[in-house]
């Protein structure tokens, strides 16, 4: 997150957010990438966010439709936590660009099944890969239960049934979410996702903006670089693996 | 709505020409067929029908149905959609029982019947010879058990008015009765396949080449008596097949068949 506070043109007009998330290889870049050309067509004028661990080429791709591009690397952080942590950066940058940025896309990392990264009125879209089986969505946290839209991917690959099932579940898990069957490799589908994402409210400031969903109650010492293992060395929020959860320490 | 035909306007094959065929419209009671090599764009067809494409895939074709662009929530819920498709995938990723899926898959379509696990499992072991159990793991079934249950399942639970077949041969099933089974009557049938029996139980079939529709052929009074024939080579194919499985010996006897 270098070259972030360049330079600073005041009164640009609002953006509007969107956060997307979903596991690594789910098709997220896939999918945005055809949205962003979508959005294009439509006259506008988008900005992408890539927040990742440790790697990505992500900026790469995006870089390649001519939009301006940042990535964020987490490191040794929780990537939810980092990208919320740098919000306010990011829509600063976004703001900073010579053109006239009216969207914002941040694409996260989605390695933490506890955390989700959408606030309360950006757009919250969680990409979902089909193929990961029905099991998946009951596993994968409040990316899936908060998210607005739910894009699910690689549909082609398996049976009408088994898309059904799939689906079935994801409304088990988010009876509100609105919920589209899209392709990363043909596009299928993304025009409607671009149509989301253009009909989000601007956001005017992120002074008052909230998370949808409370990052996980655990902060302990292993949280913040205890590496023994043994019990004695270990103070905060603990939870045994027979659930019974204790406060250790002042 | 009743669906009484759908239509297809052409799009582009893979080399960005307009394909020959610019419209075709199917009608209800009427089963068509799909035929091509491999890799000339029959399951992208069938696929966009199922997506009630509208210009929005690769090949940018348009379906329409009853003459008009459907509406959007028939395209996004599939409860309202109203298409089965049999795609080409032969296995089920799914970890879960055979039991579970068919209770899921019917819920997801609304469908609430007693004994619906039971009739399914009945009909698809009429298809093969190797008998599905409700309390399988659906990733153990053979490509024959899965190929089976994934008919029945689309006789059953997702009987619809139009009905998308992706290729049922290959896979050791009795494919005329899977055909019979999954056509019904009064409905919408589009069939892939490469197999003569089929081809010529179907009405009209289009020749693809390259991703484009390049040309409809309609099947003669011979052909159909062809089809009939060549129905008995297959079924009595079947009988060897299911005789060497069992441990069973052939004779030259055996195959004194008569076309
Ligand atoms: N068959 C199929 N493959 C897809 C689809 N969408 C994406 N893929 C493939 O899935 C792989 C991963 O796609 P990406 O778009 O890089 O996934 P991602 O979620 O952005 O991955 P990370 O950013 O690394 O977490 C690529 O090989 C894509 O070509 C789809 O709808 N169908
Ligand atoms: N009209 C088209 N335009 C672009 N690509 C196409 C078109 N039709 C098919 N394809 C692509 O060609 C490949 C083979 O098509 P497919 O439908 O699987 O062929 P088949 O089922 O006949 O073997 C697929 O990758 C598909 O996406
Ligand atoms: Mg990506
Ligand atoms: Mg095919
Ligand atoms: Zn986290
Ligand atoms: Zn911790």
């Amino acid at each position: 997150m270098d070259n972030l506070n360049k330079i600073d043109k005041t009164n640009k007009k609002d953006i509007k957010i969107s956060i997307v998330a979903g596991t690594p290889g789910a098709g997220k870049t896939s999918v945005l990438i055809h949205t962003i050309k979508n959005l294009m067509n439509a006259g506008h004028k988008p900005a992408v966010v890539k927040i990742d661990c440790l790697y990505t080429d992500d900026d790469v791709r995006y870089g390649k439709l001519g939009i301006p591009t940042l990535i964020g690397l987490s490191k040794d952080m929780c990537p939810d936590h980092f990208a919320i942590y740098n919000m306010e950066e990011m829509v600063e940058w976004a703001k900073n660009q010579d053109e006239d940025i009216d969207i914002l896309i941040i694409e996260t990392a989605g390695l933490c099944h506890r955390c989700a990264p959408y606030t309360k009125n950006s757009l919250g879209i969680c990409v979902i890969d089909a193929t990961s089986g029905p099991n998946t969505p009951r596993k994968v946290g409040p990316f899936l239960t908060s998210a607005d839209v739910v894009a699910i991917t690689k549909g082609d690959i398996i049976s009408q049934a088994e898309r059904e099932v799939f689906r079935e579940r994801i409304l088990e898990m988010n009876p509100h979410c609105r919920i589209y069957d899209v392709n990363g490799l043909s596009g299928q589908g993304c025009g409607e996702i671009a149509d989301e994402i253009a009909e989000t409210k601007p956001l005017a400031s992120l002074e008052n903006e909230e998370l949808r969903h409370n990052a996980p109650l655990c902060i302990c010492t292993l949280c913040v670089g205890e590496t023994r293992v043994s019990k004695k060395y270990h103070r905060g929020v603990l939870r045994r693996i027979d659930g019974f959860t204790k406060y250790t320490g002042e | 709505m009743d669906i009484n035909e759908i239509t297809i306007i052409g799009g582009y094959n893979k080399f960005g020409e307009p394909e020959a065929v610019r419209e075709l419209t199917v009608k209800k009671g009427e089963i068509f067929g799909v035929v091509g090599p491999t890799g000339s764009g029959k399951s992208n067809l069938i696929s966009d029908i199922e997506q009630l494409a509208q210009r929005d895939t690769l090949s940018r074709r348009k379906i329409l149905i009853n003459g008009e662009v459907p509406p959007v929530d028939m395209r996004r819920d599939p409860r309202k959609r109203r298409i089965a498709q049999l795609s080409q995938n032969m296995n089920f990723l799914a970890d879960m029982t055979v039991e579970e899926f068919l209770l899921m898959h019917a819920k997801s379509r609304g469908i609430e019947k007693e004994g619906i696990v039971d009739e399914i499992i009945n009909l698809a072991n009429k298809l093969t010879g190797e008998p599905i159990k409700k309390e399988y793991n659906l990733t153990i079934l053979s490509g024959g058990q899965s190929r089976s249950l994934m008919v029945a399942d689309v006789a059953v639970i997702s009987d619809s008015p139009i009905v998308l077949i992706d290729e049922i041969e290959n896979a050791g099933i009795k494919k005329h009765e899977a055909l019979e089974l999954l056509a019904g009557y009064g409905k919408i049938v589009m069939v892939i396949t490469h197999d003569p029996v089929l081809a010529l139980m179907t009405d009209r079939r289009v020749v693809m080449k390259n991703g484009g529709m390049t040309e409809i052929i309609e099947t003669t009074e011979e052909e159909k008596e062809v089809s009939k024939k060549l129905n008995n080579i297959d079924n009595w194919m079947l009988l060897m097949r299911e005789k060497i499985r069992h441990g069973g010996r052939l004779a030259l006897e055996d195959i004194e068949f008569t076309v």
